[in-house]
């Protein structure tokens, strides 16, 4: 062989490897890949050993039991929120179930199916603490607040119902949390559904309770390639199953239980074609 | 295309990077010099702690330190750097944070600096009877920063970039604006990254060809 040829035969293998890397669109392809969060306790998270838990990941492998994949045909791939259009207009994931709240922005590049889950902007703070309790008490400067650098809680706070409260952001929860603790803050904002992840870890539990204030309606939906409209009926009849054989509120209890938070109904399927 | 960029104000996000790297600029250069008189001094122990503190700082990462200066300084330490609300305690924690670290740098530069300047001329200056800081702002500083004028730059050039992770501790600069639009204007997500890639470049650039035309101007002719 000599050299050109073995460049074709290097170029051929990598065409190939790559074909492959790349497979998994629905429906033919016998594996599956969900976009998932991998730091979202109580919602998608990764454990050290390797293994995926969480109400959204409970939620996704129900929804591809229903559209007819076993647990091993499975490969779950980290959707951080930044990523999460491109992934699914570039088919690096076929759907994805990622805390993904439905927008119209959103919905320009890409389609939903559901929504799965309710989720409101709420307030984490420490136990005992009573000082809010509704809506007013948030706007004043004396309020240190901590959220997420550019999440939507954030611009929230900022923009519409707390202007002048003293608005601390960082980089993860973790560090709000730290400050929540150390008294830095007097309060974690974000949606309920994340908030009830955190609290109810194991080195948390007890610690925090949630204000229970619906400052936001945050419809997390499962996010597929635009215009694929059988899969999106597909998900939405898995996801209406979900919730009749009561397997929704089996997962809701066992990851948001022992917070305290009322996860109440689940939503009714808006995202239809 | 453009009219999503009503909603935000990125010059005002732009001026809290400009007013970053000049604060941390002056400041990191100050301590910087500091730091190399040390390293070339004739004190053994002020000689050990310049060899710790940019062995130590130089291979932390940036992050880290940005996130200590909150998490640690003020957080728990309760340092607040004359108070204010937490934006205005960001600013300076990170400030501090970036000086720390850069200042490593500057130190390096200038002690490759001093090293141009011939031995011959520290001996002499010893000769004549001037004192250890005498040789050091007399005789061998100011040809030193002459001669590191392009080095130099590259560090103000790195230091205008990494104020960028002054956001990990919610310091407004255009890092976080960029954050912001990111997750809400998600269809438009490859313009708003060329916008913030094309606000650093002018910032940058300038800088850049500048003190490249400043060091030729002033380097000693040997």
């Amino acid at each position: 062989m000599n050299k050109r040829q073995a460049g074709i035969a290097a170029t051929a293998l990598a065409l190939a490897l790559t074909a492959t890397a790349c497979g998994g669109g629905s429906g033919d392809s016998d594996e599956l890949t969900i976009g998932i969060k991998f730091d979202q306790p109580g919602l998608g998270l990764k454990t050290p050993d390797g293994k995926y838990k969480g109400f959204d990941v409970d939620v996704a492998k129900y929804v591809a039991k229903e559209l007819g994949y076993k647990n091993k045909d499975i490969t779950f791939k980290e959707a951080p929120s930044a990523d999460r259009e491109n992934l699914l207009v570039n088919g690096d994931v076929d759907f994805i179930a990622a805390t993904y709240s439905i927008t119209p922005e959103r919905k320009e590049k890409v389609d939903f199916a559901g929504p799965y889950l309710m989720a409101h902007q709420d307030l984490l703070v420490r136990k005992g603490d009573n000082s809010i309790d509704s809506e007013k008490d948030l706007n004043k400067s004396s309020l240190k607040l901590c959220s997420v650098t550019g999440s939507t809680s954030a611009q929230n706070v900022k923009k519409k119902f707390a202007s002048k409260a003293d608005l601390q952001e960082y980089g993860g929860y973790s560090e709000c949390l730290t400050g929540l603790q150390n008294k830095a803050v007097d309060a974690l904002t974000t949606d309920d559904s994340i908030l009830a992840g955190f609290a109810s870890q194991e080195e948390h539990q007890g610690k925090f309770k949630l204000t229970g204030l619906n400052l936001s309606d945050e419809p997390y939906g499962i996010g597929i390639k635009k215009g694929d409209t059988e899969l999106q009926g597909k998900i939405n009849k898995a996801l209406k199953k979900m919730v009749k054989d009561g397997s929704w509120e089996k997962f809701a209890e066992k990851h948001f239980g022992p917070s305290g938070y009322e996860y109440g109904e689940a939503p009714k399927i808006t995202e239809t074609s | 295309m453009f009219d999503f960029l009503e909603d935000y104000d990125v010059w005002e996000a732009f001026w809290v990077t400009i007013q970053l790297t000049l604060y941390s600029a002056i400041g990191s250069l100050i301590w910087g010099t500091v730091l190399a008189a040390m390293r070339v001094s004739p004190v053994p122990v002020m000689r050990a702690f310049g060899t710790l503190y940019i062995n130590t700082v130089r291979n932390t990462p940036l992050t880290v330190i940005i996130v200590a200066t909150s998490l640690g300084l003020y957080q728990t330490m309760g340092i607040e750097l004359g108070g204010g609300d937490s934006k205005e305690i960001g600013f300076r924690l990170a400030v501090l944070g970036l000086i720390a670290y850069h200042a490593s740098f500057v130190c390096e530069s200038l002690r490759s600096g001093i090293n141009t300047v011939p031995v011959g001329q520290a001996e002499a200056a010893r000769a004549l009877g001037l004192n250890f800081l005498q040789v050091l702002t007399l005789i061998v500083l100011p040809q030193a920063f002459r001669s590191v004028v392009a080095p130099l730059a590259n560090v103000l050039i790195a230091l205008t970039k990494n104020t960028t992770v002054a956001s990990a501790i919610g310091v407004s600069e255009a890092a976080l604006l960029m954050k912001e639009m990111i997750e809400i204007e998600s269809d438009v997500i490859f313009l708003v990254f060329a916008i913030f890639a094309l606000g650093f470049v002018l910032l940058t650039l300038p800088v850049g060809m500048l003190l490249g035309w400043v060091s030729k101007r002033v380097a000693v002719k040997r």
